[in-house]
């Protein structure tokens, strides 16, 4: 079901969300052709991200992890110059010197971002800390998948922010659903010995949810509640969006398996290839929502066209501006070790 | 140990503007001047004079500063990786892990956050905190209280680390490394707390990079840091007994380290002896000889001597102890042995 929210601020979030898909979609096409690493894409999650961190002010924090892009850009951050930092350009968000695992904009509410699974989890609690030592009215977010619950940090971490009573909210992106894991050579999924993940934040007394991360509803309400709580001295709050896995995300490099999105598929059920109908039918969060806004009347199959026809250009234009710009000087590798 | 007088913690002025403090002195003195000068300067854990009967010191900033003082749980990965976050929104904390060896729980968050954060982010975000250890043998601590990690610290870039020898030295370095907008590493050594010194009535920060000659000598040098500086100092008396005159010098802190001093050092005696509690391979010692072989290889007229913690475990027994520790006869017969 669709949030509660004004019209515009909906087809606001349609609007990131397809801006994400493209830049992706971009990125993994790019990649064909570019040296960029491992690196990891948010398709598939879309419909969890932007609704929950449309719920954030500016001085509000979030620590993200290797699986960022999408996080990023719904905070407004420029593509461009994710693209070039993910090519190691000198007009990068890092100044090449973060590259895709640690996509980083302070400026926009991302102080750094760590591909240490399970890492950020305790810095995201002492930004939370600081909030409540300084008196802020303000909110820490950690962002990460099952995986990261698996590491002892989440322990120390939940356990701190309970007793300190912290204005964080922890924000686990289930996405292994339907994931085959190791055994299958494909991308692992979580190896954990509880059946449900709120299992392992009830001994603290934390409120815990577990919601299909495709709801965009169910994701905005649960995540107005943990923000509400966490600035009214309430404490943290532990949300878990269950997505099910993009295949392009299972192979350990994306890959367009699917094809491109075609957003047709939410009102043109024909045009959906059989080999991957569940997942543009049933599982992708992105054309879910949209199929809502159309079922609702809230936008028509052209104002989605022409929603994705410019986020299409402009990610085109990013990879073009990443392309075109030039790689740091070599010895600006031993700038920035220290403030 | 004697039992330390805590009941007055301020420095008693003197004439000469100079109070006499323990080490410990100076470590409280600069605890309580680094959370008077600066608000947002908090204390993560407690542990900062061990078990020593100087913990005591802690009882008077917890009164003064009751809102300053966070007790964390045992959980090193979680109140460290807290102290980051806090230095990230607006904190200075000052984060005690306690017993050097405690540090390898959060050590991904010390070397693989803290460190990294200022530089893989392109200069965008700092991360302002302090991290405390006791580092070192302080006597039957075994194979698992018994570390000194500044090597492994030194061998990774973003962190700054400062081993001081001093009361005076402690106390001013702290007020550096809290308004550094970096990490900064802080080893201390608890058998270095009954040590008495000269300690400023006025408030004094000393800079990072600048070593120190504690004692001027022509016939050699030796460098050593944090308790080693006090084993050097003890060694240059007892060789002065037999006319060998022994310049120590204490870098005081690692990152920045200042090779110009040490190389000037050697420079007027022609040899050098460095005296390091890690473990000989790859320990401070084995930094600084390289320097100095890279750097003044013509000024040496002997070879460079380590005297470094032996390349096994701790041992709990005494002697076991002693025989793999760098003891001041160590210092001196490595002296003696360059002057044959």
């Amino acid at each position: 079901m669709l949030p509660d929210l004004p019209a515009p601020e909906l087809v606001a979030q349609l609007r990131t969300m397809l801006r994400i898909r493209r830049f992706e979609e971009a990125l993994i096409g790019l990649a064909a052709d570019h040296e960029i690493g491992h690196f990891h894409v948010y398709v598939g999650q879309e419909a969890t991200g932007v609704p929950a961190l449309a719920l954030l002010e500016d001085g509000d924090v979030a620590y993200t992890t290797h699986r960022n892009h999408g996080h990023l850009i719904a905070r407004g951050v420029s593509p461009a110059g994710m693209a070039a930092e993910i090519l190691g350009k000198a007009t990068g968000l890092n100044r090449g010197k973060g590259g895709t695992l640690h996509l980083a904009s302070a400026a926009h509410g991302f102080p750094t971002t760590s591909s240490s699974v399970g890492g950020p989890l305790p810095i995201a609690v002492g930004s939370a800390f600081a909030f409540q030592e300084l008196g802020l009215d303000r909110v820490s977010v950690a962002l990460f998948g099952d995986g990261a619950l698996e590491e002892g940090a989440w322990h120390e971490s939940i356990n701190i922010a309970a007793m300190r009573r912290a204005p964080v909210i922890f924000l686990c992106e289930n996405n292994s659903l339907e994931a085959l894991g190791q055994k299958a050579n494909e991308y692992p999924s979580s190896t954990l010995a509880a059946v449900r993940l709120t299992d392992l934040v009830d001994p603290f007394g934390v409120p815990a949810v577990a919601l299909d991360g495709t709801d965009t509803r169910a994701v905005h309400e649960a995540m107005a509640a943990a923000v509400a709580r966490a600035r009214s001295g309430g404490g943290p709050s532990f949300i878990e969006a269950r997505t099910v896995r993009w295949p392009g995300n299972r192979p350990l490099w994306p890959q367009l398996l699917t094809g491109e999105t075609d957003v047709a598929y939410a009102w043109d059920p024909e045009r959906i290839p059989v080999e991957h109908e569940k997942w543009w039918a049933r599982q992708d969060g992105l054309l879910r929502f949209l199929r809502e806004l159309l079922g609702a009347g809230l936008l028509t199959p052209g104002d989605a066209s022409a929603i994705d026809t410019q986020a299409r250009a402009e990610m085109a234009g990013a990879m073009t501006f990443a392309l075109q710009s030039p790689f740091p000087r070599p010895e600006e590798a031993l700038e920035h070790v220290f403030a | 140990m004697s039992s330390p007088d805590t009941s007055t913690t301020a420095p008693s002025p003197s004439p000469d503007g100079s109070s006499r403090l323990s080490y410990a002195e100076g470590m409280a003195l600069g605890l309580r001047e680094a959370l008077a000068s600066d608000p947002t300067v908090r204390l993560m854990g407690q542990y900062f004079f061990g078990l020593t009967p100087w913990r005591r010191l802690t009882v008077d900033i917890r009164e003064r500063f009751p809102d300053r003082v966070w007790d964390p749980p045992i959980a090193e990965i979680g109140y460290v990786g807290t102290g980051i976050g806090a230095a990230i929104s607006g904190l200075r904390p000052i984060v005690d892990v306690a017993t050097a060896s405690f540090l390898f729980q959060p050590f991904s968050q010390v070397v693989n956050e803290a460190a990294n954060i200022h530089y893989m982010t392109g200069g965008q975000t700092r991360v302002p905190m302090v991290i405390h250890v006791n580092h070192g043998i302080r006597g039957g601590g075994a194979a698992q209280h018994s570390h000194s990690p500044q090597a492994m610290i030194w061998n990774t870039p973003g962190i700054k680390v400062m081993t001081p020898s001093s009361a005076r030295d402690v106390r001013g370095l702290l007020r550096t490394a809290v308004e550094d907008d970096n990490p900064v590493f802080w080893a201390d050594h608890v058998k270095l707390f009954d040590h008495i010194d000269e300690v400023p009535d006025t408030e004094e920060r000393i800079p990072f990079g600048v070593a120190e000659v504690k004692r001027a000598g022509t016939d050699v040098t030796i460098v050593g840091t944090s308790l080693m500086v006090r084993r050097a100092l003890e060694a240059a008396d007892m060789l002065a007994t037999d006319g060998i005159s022994a310049e120590v010098v204490d870098p005081r802190t690692l990152v920045p380290f200042d090779t110009e001093a040490v190389l000037a050092s050697v420079g007027r005696t022609g040899r050098l002896v460095i005296v390091d509690e890690c473990h000989q391979s790859c320990g401070v010692g084995a930094e600084i000889a390289a320097r100095v072989a890279e750097h003044a290889f013509d000024a040496l007229r002997a070879p460079i001597r380590r005297v470094a913690t032996a390349d096994v475990p701790i041992p709990f027994g005494r002697p076991m102890e002693e025989f793999v520790e760098p003891t001041t006869a160590k210092v001196v017969a490595a002296v003696r042995s360059l002057l044959g």
